[in-house]
C-alpha cells in the first residue's frame, strides 16, 4: 500500500503549521542576531580569546616579554 | 442559534485566535510607552537590543493577557463586550490559553534577562504577576477600587523600559510609573460613566455599580487633581524640559477642565446630550497620555539640536 503524505489534518491547520513554522524561524533568528551583536559588542576577539581544548602557540604567553596576546612584538 | 454561527463557534482555531489572546490593543500601548522609557533613558543601547527587548516586553504584556483571558473566561462569557473572546466562543481551550500564557511569560522574561538584564526582566515578571494574580485573580472580583490597584500593571512598562537601557529604577522611571498610575483610573472610569456595562451580571463591582454613578463622578476628580503634580513634576527631572513642560500644562488644563465638568454634571443632563462631556473627558484622556509620552521622546529626540531637556 502506497504511503499517503496528504491527511485532511494537514490542510486543515495549514495556517496554523505555518505559523508555528514562522514563530520558530523567528525565534532563532533573534537569539542568532543577539548572539552576533553580543560578540561584536565585546570588541577585539582576540583579546578575551582562550584556549580551546586543543593547544594554540599563539595564545602562549610571551617568553620575552610576559604578554598573554602572544604576538610579543 | 443559527448553523452559520453554530459553525463558528466550532471552528478551529487559527493562528489568528491565538494571537488575539495577547490582546494587541493593549500591547501597542504597552510597546508605545515601554519604548520611551527606553529610548528617554541617559545610557544608548544598541537598536538590535532595544528592539529585543520591546518585544519581549509586549510578549510578557500579551501573555499576561492570555492569563487574564484564562482566568476570566467564565465571566467573559456572560458579558457582551468579551463573550467573542477565543476562549468564550469555544474556539481555544482553556488549557491551551493557560499554556500559551505561561510558556510566553517565561520565554519573555528569560529572554529579556539574557539579552539585557536581571533587573528589567525582574520587573517584567512582577508585572506578569501583578496583572495576572494580583489584578485578574484577586482585586477584579473582590473590590470596586480593582481598576485602581490593577492600573499599576499597565504603568509598569515604562518602567521595565528604562530598566532595560540603565540596568535599574529611578526618580524618572518611578514618576512615569506614576503617570499611567494616576491617569488610570478618571480614564476607566469616564469610559464607565457611558458605556453600558454588564459587570453587574458577571459579578464584577465597578464602582459605577457599587457606590454609584455620582460618586465615580467624585472620584474621576480626585484622581485627576492628584495626576496634576506628578504629571507636571517630570518637566523638572533629567528627562523632562520647556517642550515636556508646556504641553503638560495644557494637557493638564484641558483634562482638569473636563473633570470638573463631568462633575458638576448629573445623570440627567448626561443622558439629554447623550454623555457628550463623559465622551470628550475619555478622548481627552487618550489624547493626554500620547502627548506626555510624545513630550518625553520629543525632549530627548531634540537634544542633540540643543532643543531638548533644560
Amino acid at each position: 500500500m502506497a504511503i499517503k503524505v496528504e491527511h485532511e489534518i494537514h490542510t486543515r491547520r495549514k495556517g496554523r503549521n505555518l505559523g508555528v513554522g514562522a514563530i520558530l524561524v523567528g525565534f532563532i533568528a533573534i537569539v542568532f542576531g543577539l548572539t552576533v551583536v553580543k560578540v561584536i559588542q565585546l570588541g577585539d576577539a582576540g583579546k578575551f580569546e582562550r584556549f580551546d581544548h586543543v593547544a594554540r602557540p599563539q595564545l602562549v604567553p610571551d617568553a620575552e616579554t610576559g604578554t598573554e596576546d602572544g604576538a610579543g612584538e | 442559534m443559527t448553523d452559520i454561527s453554530a459553525q463558528d463557534t466550532t471552528r478551529e482555531a487559527g493562528m489568528g485566535d491565538y494571537f488575539a489572546l495577547l490582546k494587541p490593543r493593549v500591547m501597542s500601548l504597552v510597546i508605545f510607552t515601554a519604548l520611551v522609557g527606553l529610548l528617554v533613558a541617559p545610557v544608548p543601547v544598541h537598536p538590535y537590543i532595544a528592539f529585543v527587548g520591546i518585544l519581549c516586553i509586549a510578549v510578557g504584556a500579551g501573555a499576561s493577557g492570555a492569563l487574564n483571558m484564562w482566568w476570566d473566561a467564565d465571566i467573559d462569557v456572560k458579558m457582551k463586550r468579551t463573550a467573542k473572546r477565543p476562549i468564550p466562543s469555544g474556539r481555544v481551550a482553556p488549557e491551551e490559553a493557560l499554556a500559551i500564557g505561561l510558556t510566553l511569560s517565561v520565554f519573555s522574561v528569560v529572554l529579556l534577562g539574557l539579552a539585557t538584564n536581571f533587573v528589567a526582566a525582574g520587573l517584567l515578571a512582577f508585572t506578569i504577576f501583578f496583572y495576572a494574580v494580583v489584578y485578574s485573580m484577586w482585586l477584579k472580583r473582590s473590590t470596586p477600587q480593582n481598576i485602581v490597584i490593577g492600573g499599576a500593571a499597565g504603568a509598569f512598562p515604562p518602567m521595565v523600559g528604562w530598566a532595560v537601557a540603565t540596568g535599574g529604577v529611578s526618580v524618572e522611571s518611578a514618576l512615569m510609573f506614576a503617570l499611567i498610575f494616576m491617569w488610570t483610573p478618571p480614564h476607566f472610569w469616564a469610559l464607565a460613566l457611558f458605556v453600558k456595562s454588564d459587570y453587574g451580571n458577571a459579578g464584577v463591582p465597578m464602582l459605577t455599580v457599587t457606590h454609584g454613578r455620582r460618586v465615580t463622578r467624585n472620584h474621576i476628580l480626585g484622581y485627576t487633581l492628584a495626576l496634576v503634580p506628578v504629571a507636571l513634576g517630570i518637566a523638572f527631572t533629567s528627562i523632562g524640559g520647556p517642550i515636556y513642560l508646556a504641553v503638560a500644562v495644557v494637557m493638564n488644563a484641558w483634562f482638569l477642565k473636563g473633570a470638573v465638568a463631568l462633575w458638576q454634571r448629573d445623570d440627567a443632563a448626561s443622558e439629554a446630550d447623550n454623555h457628550a462631556v463623559e465622551k470628550r473627558v475619555f478622548r481627552i484622556s487618550l489624547y493626554y497620555l500620547f502627548a506626555h509620552f510624545s513630550a518625553l521622546l520629543a525632549e530627548t529626540a531634540l537634544a542633540p539640536w540643543g532643543w531638548g531637556g533644560w
